[in-house]
């Protein structure tokens, strides 16, 4: 256990050092831009904003792909934590929640300021910020299986894109479905797809490591 | 360091891509004994290592290693960002060594002076020895050296020589793979391939 939070606490410090800010600005650049993209229609933006920041949020999570697992693959770290014994499930799971916590508070402070930026009043930024601590893990977790996935490949970048924007569709349509109220339901389902996508990352992304080594 | 590590190979085999790299693999090291293993390039040296480290699957044969491993091999494996002695204690702090064991390696390569720096900043053959400060300094049974020698001034093999010696001395079990000739008094002769 104290090993696996020392993974954690190694990969947050990561993320802290560098690419931390880069799905923030993006986010937030989406939010400034939108406006002017479609006029300051207070109503407008107000009825489709909440929509364009969960898309927003579903692009930023594919910004930090390339530094999630890349990196530790080619300087040997995944190697070397393999030969003392620590299964590629639970270095997966361990650099999932380190993302999650680097990727999902800031994001969510972003959500505020874009809020305001794009007039959606205060009740739909509440159920917002609730479906984004609902989706964020299962976008970071998506980000996390693609990174290992295309870890090593040329241009992993664009693949990235493609291989996890289709398995992020449940969370786009839960979440901008609970943005409306009366929306429990979409709010349920947002949750349910979510536990079962990061449930699911930690296999996969191990078994995704390992088959990398052969 | 412990002294309870061993390492069997039994008629082993290892492949890589879908051929055969050398069959018939056997030898055994007890607690003390070092191994050098010699042949030509793409025989398969490297992946003798990663097989033993549990990094690739044995195709035939009995591999049994008791003890706990430490491997160096091309791959640096420490964060290009951080000072080389953080970088260091980060693998220390997961084998369970003290605070004392970065610096015991560093010193034993004579690098303690590099423990400040940035691992990003070092040249080939300081991360050679950095590397090598990383197996040193994780109490490991049994150390899986990949080219070791490689890179390293003169001046720097005889404190590898001295480091495996010890590492013998306490024990512990060497396993070599070197192009160059490397002191290790009793050591098998491992060949593969031709």
């Amino acid at each position: 256990m104290s090993l696996w939070l020392a993974l954690v606490r190694r990969d947050v410090r990561l993320a802290w050092n560098g690419g931390l800010w880069l799905p923030v600005v993006f986010f937030m650049l989406v939010a400034i831009l939108y406006p002017f993209g479609v006029g300051p229609d207070a109503k407008l933006l107000a009825r489709t904003g909440g929509g364009v920041l969960w898309v927003a949020a579903l692009l930023a999570a594919l910004l930090p792909v390339d530094r999630l697992i890349q990196p530790d693959a080619e300087s040997g770290v995944l190697d070397q934590l393999a030969v003392r014994g620590i299964s590629d499930e639970g270095v997966a799971s361990a650099k999932l929640i380190a993302h999650w916590l680097s990727f999902a508070p800031p994001l969510m402070l972003a959500a505020i300021p874009a809020a305001a930026l794009v007039r959606i009043d205060g009740e739909t930024l509440w159920r917002l910020e609730a479906g984004l601590a609902l989706g964020t893990p299962a976008l970071a977790a998506l980000g996390l299986l693609v990174a290992s996935l295309t870890a090593g490949l040329p241009r992993a970048g664009a693949l990235a894109g493609l291989l996890m924007l289709p398995l992020a569709v449940p969370v786009l349509i839960f979440g901008a479905g609970s943005l409306t109220a009366g929306s429990g339901a979409a709010m349920k389902l947002l949750a349910a797809s979510s536990l079962f996508i990061a449930a699911l990352t930690p296999f996969a992304a191990g078994a995704a490591i390992r088959a990398m080594r052969r | 360091m412990a002294g309870a590590g061993q390492l069997v190979l039994h008629d082993c085999a290892l492949d890589r891509g879908g051929r055969r790299l050398f069959s018939g693999l056997s030898f055994a090291l007890e607690p003390g004994d070092a191994a050098l293993v010699t042949g030509p390039n793409g025989a398969g040296k490297s992946s003798l290592t990663r097989m033993i480290a549990g990094l690739l699957p044995v195709a035939e044969g009995q591999l049994t290693v008791s003890g706990r491993l430490a491997l160096s091999n091309e791959s640096l494996a420490l964060d290009n960002g951080a000072p080389l002695g953080d970088a260091l204690s980060f693998w220390t702090g997961l084998d369970g060594q003290g605070a004392d064991a970065v610096a015991t390696a560093l010193d034993a390569l004579a690098i303690p002076h590099l423990a400040p720096v940035p691992v990003r900043m070092l040249s080939t053959g300081q991360r050679k020895r950095a590397s090598l400060a990383r197996v040193l300094a994780s109490g490991a049974d049994i150390w899986l050296l990949d080219e070791p020698g490689n890179g390293l001034d003169t001046a720097s093999i005889p404190l590898l020589e001295a480091a495996m010696a010890a590492h013998r001395a306490a024990g512990g079990i060497v396993l070599a793979v070197s192009h160059q000739p490397l002191a290790l008094p009793g050591a098998q002769d491992v060949r593969i391939g031709a």
